[in-house]
C-alpha cells in the first residue's frame, strides 16, 4: 500500500504528462503481480467496491473528530479524502501496514457491517500520504492528473505497443491484470479477447481565430452545428457467441453504457458513432440543464428515462459493421453514416445537419442567427459552428488543419459580487466561488438579486487578489458563505460572460445561466452602474 | 496621591490596555500601537517580517536583531526614532511594563508581555514551538490574556518534524543528480532555516541563493548561524547548477529566471504545503511541510501552557482556533485584524507585500 501510495503522491504533484508515463511504467515494471494489476485498475476506474463509499468515511471522521472543526478544515481543503486523511488521529504502529491486494479483497469482500471497523483500522496504521491513497481508492476518485488512457498508455509501454492495442483487449480483461503483463512483458501471446465494442480515441478541434478564415478555402469545408450536450462515442458490436455488446463511451473512454439503458438498448447494428448526447422531448434539444439531470449517474431510475429522454446526434462513423473506416475522408464516412441511420432506423439517433454556405460571410451569419439558418427551434442548444474538412481522416488527438471550433459569442452582463465561498480542486483554500447579482427595483428601494454563480475567468494573480478582497469586505458569515459588502456605493463588480440563459424555479431571480465566468474584473466600477435584471430578462427565449 | 493610589487599585479590564483598531493592536494608557500596519507615532515590534514591521513611524521598541532587520530592508531612516528592547528586560511606558521574550519565529522574534495592575496580557506575535537552529526558542509566559495567531489554527495542519522534511530535499537531489533543486523560502527567516537544516544533515556542498536573499542571509551568518558555504547565484552560470540546491524567494520559482537552471525540480518549503492544492497551485513538484509557526496541536500545547483566562486571536484561521477553546472551556474571541499573513507564510505567492495597506 505504502508504495502505491507513493506513486499517486507523485503522480499528483508532477504536472507534465511524460513524467506521468515514465512514472507509472517505472511502477508497473517494478512492482509485482497482483499489486501492480490493480493499481492499474485503480487508475482506470476499474476498481469498485460497491459498500465502501463516501459516506461511510464521513461516518468514521464524524466518530473521532469534531464535527465543526471537521466542516471547517473540509471547507478549507476543499477534498473529503484529503481532510479526513490529514485530520485522523494516527496511531502508527498500531496495526501493521496493509497491501494493496489486502486492501482491495477487503473492499470487496467485507459486508456493510464490518467494513467500517476494517477500514478504521488501515487508517490507524497508515501514515497521511496512505491514508490519502487508501480513501482515493474508497471514493473512487482518484483525481491525479491520470486518465484511464495515460494508464494505458503507460502499461503498453512495458511492451512497446501502441496504446491502441491496450486498448483492443483491454474489455476481455480483469484486474489484476496478469494476462495483459503476460503478454506485454514476453511471457504469453496477446490475450485472445478481441474487443467486439472497443473505445477508439477521439477527434478534436482547434478554436478558429480570425485570421485563419483568410488561409481557408470555404469549398474545401463542411459546416454543423456545434450542440451544447456532451460528446460520446456509442459504439456496438457482437461476440463471438453471437450476443451483443454496446457501449457508450465519455470523450476520455469510460464507459458510462450503465447510466443509459435508453441508447443502449436502441443501438441495435455493429458500427462506432461519434456524436452528441442530447435529451430531447418531441423532437426538440432540450437545455444543457434538463441533461445535467442524467449526467454523473451510475444508474437511472425509469421515471428519468421517461422524463429525460436521451438522444444521440451523430456526427461521425468510425466503424461500419466490423469494418474500421476512420481513415475514411469525412465526406465518404458521412455517406456511409447516412446509410447506417437508415438502417438502425431508431429515434434515439438522428444526424447532425449540415449548415449551407458559399463563403464564410454567409456561415457567420448562420451562427450569428442559428434559428433561421436551419435550427429553427434548437437554435438555443447551439453554442457555434463546427468546420471540418471535408476530406478529413479520423484521426486521434487535435490534429492541425482538419476541424475547427467557431463559438458563438457570449453574452456579458455586468453584475455584483455578493457572496464568496472557498473553491475546491485547484482553487481549494481561496475565496474563489462568487455568487453576484443584478438590480432589481422593490417598492422601497433597489436591491441586489442574485443571478449566478461562476469560480473561473481569472487569471492566478487575480485569485489572490480576490481572495484578499473577500477577506478584507467581510459583512457577514454564514456557515462557510462569506457575505461580501454590496451596497449601491460600494461593492466589487464583475464583469460576466455566459452562454445562455433559462428560466428557473431554483434561483430568487428566476434565471439560470449556462456557462457562466467572470470576463473581467471591473475594479473600477462602481456598484451602481452594474447591470439590472430587466437586462437579462430581455435575452430570455421566448416562451421558455 | 490618594487618586493615584485610587487609580492603580483599579483593576483593568483587558479591553482597556489593549484594543483592536484598524491600525493594529493599541494600548491607550502607553499610547502604544504593536505591529500596526499603518504609519503611527509610537510603535512595539514583534519581528521584522513586513506584515509586522512596516516603515514610517515615528519611533520604534523592538529588539536589537528586529532594528537591524528594519533597517536591513527599508534603509536606516526607516523610523523616526528607535529603542532597542533587551530580551527579558521590562521598559515602563507611563504605567505599562513591556517586556520582550524570544517567540521562536525568526531571529529576533519576541513576544510582547504587557502589564499594568496586575494584570497580564502576552501578545506572542507568530511563534513556533518546533526548534529552530536560527533562533531562540519559544519561551511560555502565563498570563491573564493570550493574544495568538491562528495561521494554521485548523486540525489538518500537523507540521511533520523539520529535519524529516530536508531529509526528502536531499533524497530527491541523490536522485536526480542532473536536476538542480529550486526551494522557495521566504527570505526572512525561513531561507536560512532551511540552509542550517541542510547542513545539520550533513550536507556539504554549496548551498546557492538568489540575490533577493542576500543581505539577510549576511546578516544570520554575522549573527552566528551555522549556514556553511553559500554562494550567489548571479555570479555563476546558472546552466552548470545542475544537481546543486538552490534557494530563491516563493515568487521566483515560477519566474523565468528559476528557467534557466537544468531540468530544475520546483521545491517550496511552507506549512501550506500540507494542502495538495496549494502546493498543486505553485507548480511544487516537491512540497516541503517547514513551517515557522505553530501548527494545530502546538497552538492547543501553548494556550494550555499559559493558563490564560482569556484567548484573543488576531489573524489566520481564527474560527476554528475559538471554536476548539469553547470545546475546552475556555474564554475565546476572534480580533479580525486586517493585514497580516501577507508575508512569512503568505497568502499571497508575492514577498513584496510591503506596501499592503502601508
Amino acid at each position: 500500500m505504502n508504495r502505491f501510495a507513493w506513486l499517486l503522491d507523485r503522480l499528483a504533484y508532477e504536472p507534465r504528462r511524460n513524467a506521468k508515463l515514465a512514472l507509472i511504467a517505472d511502477y508497473l515494471r517494478t512492482t509485482p503481480d497482483p499489486d501492480r494489476g490493480l493499481a492499474l485498475a485503480a487508475m482506470t476506474g476499474g476498481l469498485v467496491f460497491r459498500n465502501a463509499k463516501a459516506g461511510l468515511i464521513r461516518a468514521l471522521i464524524a466518530e473521532r473528530t469534531d464535527p465543526v472543526l471537521f466542516a471547517l478544515s473540509y471547507d478549507y481543503v476543499g477534498d473529503l479524502s484529503e481532510t479526513v486523511a490529514l485530520m485522523w488521529p494516527g496511531q502508527h504502529g498500531a496495526n501493521d501496514v496493509p497491501h494493496l491486494p489486502d486492501v482491495a479483497a477487503g473492499l470487496r469482500n467485507a459486508g456493510k457491517t464490518e467494513l467500517p471497523r476494517l477500514v478504521a483500522s488501515w487508517l490507524d496504521a497508515l501514515d497521511e500520504t496512505g491514508r490519502w491513497a487508501l480513501l482515493k481508492l474508497i471514493t473512487g476518485s482518484l483525481r491525479i492528473g491520470v486518465s484511464a488512457r495515460l494508464a494505458k498508455t503507460a502499461a503498453a509501454s512495458l511492451g512497446g505497443v501502441p496504446a491502441d492495442e491496450v486498448e483492443q483487449v483491454w474489455h476481455g480483461l480483469e484486474p489484476p491484470y496478469t494476462a495483459l503483463f503476460d503478454w506485454l512483458e514476453g511471457r504469453a501471446t496477446r490475450p485472445e479477447a478481441d474487443d467486439p465494442a472497443p473505445f477508439r480515441p477521439v477527434m478534436l478541434s482547434h478554436p478558429i481565430e480570425d485570421g485563419d478564415f483568410e488561409k481557408l478555402d470555404p469549398a474545401a469545408f463542411s459546416a454543423e452545428w456545434k450542440w451544447d450536450g456532451i460528446r460520446v462515442q456509442a459504439v456496438s458490436g457482437t461476440r463471438p457467441d453471437g450476443t451483443r455488446l454496446t457501449r457508450l463511451f465519455s470523450r476520455t473512454g469510460e464507459d458510462i453504457a450503465g447510466a443509459f439503458p435508453d441508447l443502449v438498448e436502441a443501438l441495435t447494428q455493429d458500427g462506432a458513432l461519434d456524436g452528441e448526447l442530447l435529451v430531447m422531448r418531441e423532437g426538440a434539444v432540450q437545455s444543457f440543464n434538463t441533461l445535467q439531470q442524467r449526467l454523473n449517474r451510475k444508474t437511472v431510475t425509469v421515471k428519468m428515462l421517461d422524463e429525460y429522454p436521451a438522444h444521440i446526434r451523430v456526427y461521425d462513423l468510425l466503424a461500419d459493421g466490423s469494418d474500421d473506416i476512420r481513415a475514411l475522408p469525412l465526406m465518404e464516412r458521412r455517406a456511409r453514416l447516412e446509410t447506417f441511420l437508415g438502417r438502425l432506423g431508431s429515434d434515439r439517433f438522428d444526424l447532425s445537419a449540415t449548415i449551407p454556405f458559399a463563403n464564410w460571410g454567409e456561415l457567420a451569419a448562420a451562427r450569428a442567427d442559428p434559428a433561421v439558418a436551419g435550427a429553427a427551434a434548437d437554435a438555443e442548444a447551439v453554442e457555434g459552428c463546427m468546420i471540418k474538412r471535408r476530406d478529413s481522416p479520423y484521426l486521434p488527438g487535435r490534429p492541425k488543419g482538419y476541424w475547427w471550433k467557431w463559438k458563438r459569442e457570449a453574452r456579458l452582463v455586468d453584475c455584483v459580487l455578493m457572496y464568496a465561498q472557498r473553491g475546491h480542486g485547484k482553487r481549494s483554500s481561496f475565496y474563489s466561488d462568487f455568487t453576484f447579482g443584478v438590480w432589481r427595483t422593490t417598492p422601497d428601494s433597489d436591491e441586489l438579486v442574485p443571478v449566478g454563480k461562476a469560480y473561473f475567468g481569472f487569471t492566478d494573480e487575480e485569485l489572490v487578489e480576490l481572495d484578499r478582497y473577500v477577506r478584507k469586505n467581510t459583512q457577514n458569515r454564514f456557515g462557510p458563505v462569506r457575505e461580501v459588502t454590496h451596497t449601491i456605493e460600494s461593492g466589487l463588480v464583475f464583469e460576466v460572460a455566459f452562454e445562455g440563459l433559462q428560466r428557473s424555479t431554483r434561483h430568487k431571480s428566476g434565471l439560470a445561466m449556462r456557462f457562466p465566468r467572470i470576463s473581467r474584473i471591473r475594479w473600477d466600477k462602481p456598484p451602481r452602474e452594474a447591470d439590472r435584471i430587466e437586462a437579462l430578462e430581455q435575452l430570455l427565449p421566448a416562451g421558455g | 496621591m490618594t487618586l493615584a493610589r485610587q487609580r492603580s487599585d483599579q483593576i483593568w479590564r483587558p479591553s482597556q490596555l489593549l484594543i483592536p483598531t484598524p491600525a493594529g493592536l493599541y494600548c491607550p494608557p502607553a499610547e502604544i500601537y504593536i505591529d500596526p500596519v499603518r504609519p503611527v507615532a509610537r510603535a512595539l515590534i514583534t519581528h521584522g517580517h513586513s506584515d509586522h514591521a512596516r516603515a514610517g513611524h515615528g519611533a520604534v521598541l523592538a529588539t536589537r536583531e528586529t532594528l537591524a532587520i528594519m533597517a536591513l530592508r527599508y534603509g536606516e531612516g526607516f523610523t523616526g526614532e528607535r529603542q532597542e528592547a533587551v530580551l527579558g528586560a521590562v521598559t515602563r511606558i507611563g504605567e505599562v511594563d513591556f517586556r520582550f521574550v524570544p517567540a521562536g519565529h525568526v531571529l529576533g522574534s519576541a513576544q510582547i508581555v504587557v502589564e499594568s495592575r496586575g494584570l497580564r496580557i502576552v501578545v506572542s506575535g507568530d511563534y513556533k514551538r518546533e526548534r529552530d537552529p536560527t533562533c531562540a526558542g519559544f519561551e511560555p509566559v502565563a498570563c491573564d490574556v493570550f493574544i495568538t495567531e491562528a495561521t494554521f489554527g485548523l486540525p489538518v495542519f500537523r507540521h511533520p518534524p523539520a529535519h524529516l522534511e530536508v531529509a526528502k530535499l536531499l533524497e530527491s537531489v541523490r536522485l536526480f543528480p542532473e536536476r538542480t533543486h529550486i526551494v522557495g523560502a521566504y527570505s526572512l527567516g525561513k531561507a536560512q532555516r532551511v540552509m542550517a537544516l541542510i547542513r545539520e544533515a550533513g550536507y556539504e556542498r554549496p548551498i546557492y541563493t538568489h540575490g533577493a536573499m542576500d543581505a539577510l542571509t549576511a546578516f544570520y551568518i554575522a549573527e552566528g548561524a551555522v549556514l556553511g558555504d553559500i554562494r550567489k547565484v548571479a555570479s555563476t552560470d546558472r546552466k552548470s547548477l545542475g544537481g546543486e540546491i538552490v534557494i530563491c524567494p516563493p515568487s521566483a520559482i515560477q519566474d523565468l529566471w528559476a528557467r534557466k537552471f537544468p531540468d530544475p525540480v520546483t521545491s517550496f518549503a511552507s506549512g501550506w504545503m500540507r494542502i495538495r492544492a496549494r502546493a498543486r497551485q505553485k507548480g511544487v513538484e516537491l512540497p516541503l511541510i517547514i513551517s515557522d509557526h505553530a501548527d494545530w496541536d502546538d497552538l492547543q500545547a501553548t494556550i494550555r501552557e499559559v493558563r490564560a483566562g482569556e484567548i484573543w486571536v488576531t489573524h489566520g484561521e481564527a474560527d476554528a482556533l475559538v471554536h476548539w477553546c469553547g470545546t475546552v472551556g475556555l474564554k475565546a474571541r476572534p480580533l479580525h485584524l486586517v493585514g497580516y499573513g501577507d508575508e512569512g507564510e503568505a497568502e499571497s505567492t508575492g514577498e513584496a507585500a510591503s506596501a499592503v495597506a502601508g
